[in-house]
């Protein structure tokens, strides 16, 4: 996803929100930022979780506890990523808390934690530290200040003559006051309107290798996940769906089902599209068990069966004629100029991808009738949240929603129609007063629904004297992932969907005569963004063409690309003159067998390049390493980025496994589980990835999707060098 | 319904469930030890990787009939095993974890490894570890993990 604009990512306190500080019930300090909402000022504080988070009131991001303890609230879904430590470095930092004294919390659904552009709670587009670095830094600069008025009241001195350092304030003649002693003290100080920001030379967390603070509970085994949670008397659902999207129950014999021992309830309910038949028991394996026993005749009249040969077919078809225009610079009609023998036209195919995070999806519920509680791993938390009170009846602030660490997601966690909340909420409904878990199973999950559109690419390049692309006529075909959602207003365009042609039509490369433009088709198949978003394909086809054609012109790859990129793609180039460097010499002495692949992509500001060195081990590729190079401007943590490169541009191999696609036939998924549709293992991945970051102090970009683009055309085209073969479909069934 | 007795992490338990039941929803929702995880259900994953008279075994396929008396060692129990302690101490310096979802199953592989080959070849390492699955992929660092672990171990 990429935003509309760029505005400046801080607080305006003047205009949209303000800092609240107080005494905390339980002692110490809180600080917490408010929007100037209607809603919370009337109503005061209605989203006050209930057990069993009664520790601190949702809306403070941070409080000093008496002893001595700092909780800094994440206003993000940690679900890999690494917020869940650099968030609270950030807030930190700008603080001078003791860092070995930091506790990080998952914040609630609540208005205060909305992303500062997207006005909804959530984790998407690479943004957690984007846009909320500067918000961190503002509440961690106040917060101190308010520590140090306080203690300069005191001591009868000047502001000016203290200082900070982790969790102390320090006064003139020796005199000191931790944080702790001075909570209550700060909580009565106004708050400054304005407060001088750190220069970043003076940062003591931010731009350090800073561990995370999740690794030891997820290493134990103590973590609790969403999926882990185990609450009183609380049941679990499973929910048995339609083999084709949007069919409906016509029959439903559950005896069977009924009969066994520790179901409690079987009934139908409604899905977002069409019908399913829920089962309630006391245990997870009972309710699969009884599920599988059930006699279901689903009416499937009504509903498209999607297939993919035909959509295939449908697609290239498609891809002949021009679409609706992304972009269109100098001349569309310059290509046909060009000689025949000067021009390239190749099509790409792309298959539908399911995210499969480790961790199935699930969500608890408790409906007590005049409100209730949820418990998930969401990255949408007010949507979820809103959709589950749609469901019950209740107003969204009705609606406790606890954000639960989260087993991956990659996107599949950010739905716009709440699927698997609304399941919930429909069983919870029925359940009214017991707790309800509902668990997708792996197989509900990778037969579900959500993928990253199957795409068709069809481009006509033609190239000039000079060997360079002089026009490029680019055609993009698939489902739009915004179309019928509350964020098509913000990503559709002129019946182009951005996040299909991002990465194509705002190419960083030069080309003079440029023409790019999309169909979306219709298809009952339900799709959604999935990391990196449509990078995943148009970096595929930009990268291995421009490969192709640095091939076609003899010349060296990253020479090519170097020569073409624009004057003002300054993190690509800077990115891709630092691989250049970090790769050279393993680069001059490869061992026999072994090829280079090249590939540099910018996805989310940030400009990533990498080299990769192949050979072909049982007929597949073997990755036996990788370097990267990156430009995020300020690194926030080192080495959260890093490991999310590291391991990132493994997770981007998932597109050439060879059962790495999803596909139809007469509108049922033809693979089930890990077996049919199998992400990377570790003999898939590259065995050793190098990160190398640009310097920089610049505003922080995105870390979290920019690793996954790069990796495959950069595979693709070292096997174009051992083979002489060019893979323009994927995933890579064979080579 | 039938009732076992199971000897987990050390401890007699005793359970009555449908002889059926894997061995994964025994330790979860029978036992509350929720460390062993659900991935797929089918041993493609290894996220429920947990020793089984010493091997490491996928829970979700062992129906808890079949365990008969034999030991079962879970991520729970390693942080008292002088092997488990050294490798989940090595998962934590090399800051391996992510989402960490997996890394309880993928702890379990590596521990089993390691008990048997003190100094795993990059092959070992990818045989044993070949079949738990990382979504996050975060292979680059576990293989180096367990060279730590293994150095420590020697």
């Amino acid at each position: 996803m990429r935003l509309a604009s760029k505005p400046e990512n801080g607080l305006d306190l003047n205009r949209r929100s303000f800092l609240r500080v107080s005494a905390a019930a339980a002692g110490g300090l809180l600080v917490s930022l408010y929007f100037d909402l209607p809603a919370l000022a009337q109503e005061g504080n209605p989203a006050a979780p209930s057990k069993p988070y009664p520790s601190y009131p949702p809306d403070a991001f941070v409080h000093i506890r008496p002893d001595g303890k700092i909780v800094i609230t994440v206003n993000r879904l940690e679900f890999g990523q690494g917020v869940h430590t650099s968030l609270p470095m950030i807030l930190a930092d700008e603080m001078d808390a003791d860092w070995s004294q930091v506790v990080a919390e998952l914040a609630p659904a609540a208005d205060v934690y909305k992303d500062p552009l997207f006005g909804i709670q959530m984790v998407g587009g690479s943004g957690s530290i984007a846009h909320s670095f500067r918000q961190y830094r503002e509440l961690g600069g106040r917060t101190r200040a308010m520590l140090v008025a306080a203690a300069a009241e005191k001591w009868k001195v000047a502001p000016g003559e203290c200082r900070t350092e982790a969790s102390v304030v320090h006064g003139p003649g020796g005199k000191s006051a931790t944080y702790a002693e001075l909570a209550e003290a700060a909580a009565r100080q106004p708050v400054p309107a304005a407060v001088q920001l750190k220069d970043p030379s003076r940062f003591r967390l931010v731009g350090h290798r800073i561990p995370r603070l999740d690794s030891r509970p997820k290493c134990d085994g103590s973590l609790k996940f969403g999926l882990d949670l185990d609450l009183p008397d609380m049941k679990t659902a499973v929910v048995a769906h339609p083999p084709v999207f949007g069919g409906r129950v016509k029959n439903l014999e559950d005896k069977d089902a009924r009969g066994v021992e520790g179901v409690r309830e079987v009934f139908e309910i409604p899905l977002v599209k069409g019908t399913g038949v829920a089962v309630v028991a006391d245990r997870f394996w009972t309710a699969k068990q009884a599920r599988d026993r059930l006699k279901i005749e689903w009416d499937l009249s009504a509903v498209e069966h999607a297939d993919t040969a035909q959509l295939r077919a449908k697609y290239k078809e498609l891809a002949r004629t021009p679409g609706n225009v992304a972009v269109n610079r100098g001349d569309p009609k310059a290509i046909d100029a060009i000689a025949a023998a000067n021009r390239v036209v190749v099509e790409y195919e792309f298959p539908y991808l399911a995210h499969v995070p480790m961790e199935p999806l699930n969500t608890t519920i408790r409906f007590d009738g005049d409100r209730a509680e949820t418990w998930a791993g969401s990255q949408f938390q007010t949507v979820d949240q809103g959709a589950i009170a749609e469901i019950l009846g209740l107003k969204p602030e009705q609606v406790t929603f606890h954000t639960e660490m989260a087993g991956g997601g990659f996107g599949r966690r950010a739905v716009p129609d709440s699927h698997v909340q609304r399941e919930a909420a429909a069983i919870a409904k029925r359940l009214r007063g017991t707790p309800v878990k509902l668990v997708w199973t792996r197989e509900d999950d990778v037969q579900g629904g959500y993928y990253r559109p199957m795409h068709v690419h069809r481009v006509e390049v033609g190239i000039g004297p000079d060997g360079m692309p002089a026009a490029w006529r680019h055609v993009i075909v698939g489902q739009s992932i915004a179309a019928g959602t509350p964020f098509a207003a913000m990503i559709v365009k002129n019946g182009v969907d951005e996040t299909a042609v991002e990465g194509a039509a705002d190419t960083h490369y030069d080309i003079p005569n440029l023409h790019v433009s999309a169909h979306h088709p219709t298809a009952n198949v339900p799709v959604l963004w999935w990391r990196s978003v449509g990078h995943t394909h148009t970096a595929f086809v930009m990268e291995t063409l421009i490969d192709e054609l640095a091939t076609r012109a003899k010349a060296d790859p990253i020479a090519y690309r170097r020569k073409l990129l624009k004057a003002d793609a300054g993190k690509l180039r800077r990115a891709l003159d630092l691989m250049d460097k970090k790769s050279a010499s393993w680069r001059a002495k490869l061992p026999q067998g072994h090829a280079v692949g090249i590939a540099c992509h910018q996805s989310f500001e940030t400009g990533v390049a990498c080299a990769v060195d192949v050979s072909i081990e049982n007929k597949r590729p073997k990755i036996h390493r990788a370097t990267i190079a990156l430009d995020p401007g300020t690194a926030v943590n080192p080495l959260t980025i890093e490991s999310q490169f590291q391991a990132g541009v493994g997770f981007g191999v998932s597109q050439l496994m060879a059962k790495g696609a999803i596909t139809f036939k007469d509108g049922r998924v033809e693979q089930r589980n890990f077996d049919g549709y199998t992400p990377p293992y570790i003999v898939d991945a590259p065995a050793a990835v190098d990160v190398h970051i640009v310097p920089s102090t610049e505003a922080p970009t995105g870390c979290g999707e920019p690793p996954v683009p790069v990796i495959s055309p950069a595979v693709v085209n070292a096997l174009a060098r051992l083979t002489g073969k060019r893979h323009r479909t994927l995933p890579l069934v064979s080579i | 319904m039938e009732t076992y007795k199971l000897t987990v992490n050390g401890q007699p338990r005793e359970v009555t469930v449908d002889p059926g039941t894997p061995l994964l929803w025994v330790l979860r929702e029978e036992l509350k030890m929720t460390g062993t995880k659900y991935g797929c259900g089918i041993a493609a994953c290894g996220a429920c990787t947990v020793h089984l008279g010493g091997e490491a075994t996928r829970s979700c396929v062992v129906p808890v009939s079949l365990v008969r008396g034999r030991p079962v060692v879970t991520i729970e129990a390693m942080a008292e095993d002088p092997v488990g302690r050294v490798v989940q101490d090595a998962w934590v310096s090399k800051d391996i974890v992510q989402c960490g979802y997996c890394q309880s199953g993928q702890i379990m592989s590596a521990v089993a490894l390691l008990k048997a080959t003190r100094k795993p070849t990059d092959a070992n390492i990818e045989e044993s570890m070949g079949g738990n699955l990382c979504r996050c992929a975060t292979y680059v660092r576990i293989r180096e993990a367990i060279k730590v672990a293994s150095q420590q171990l020697k």
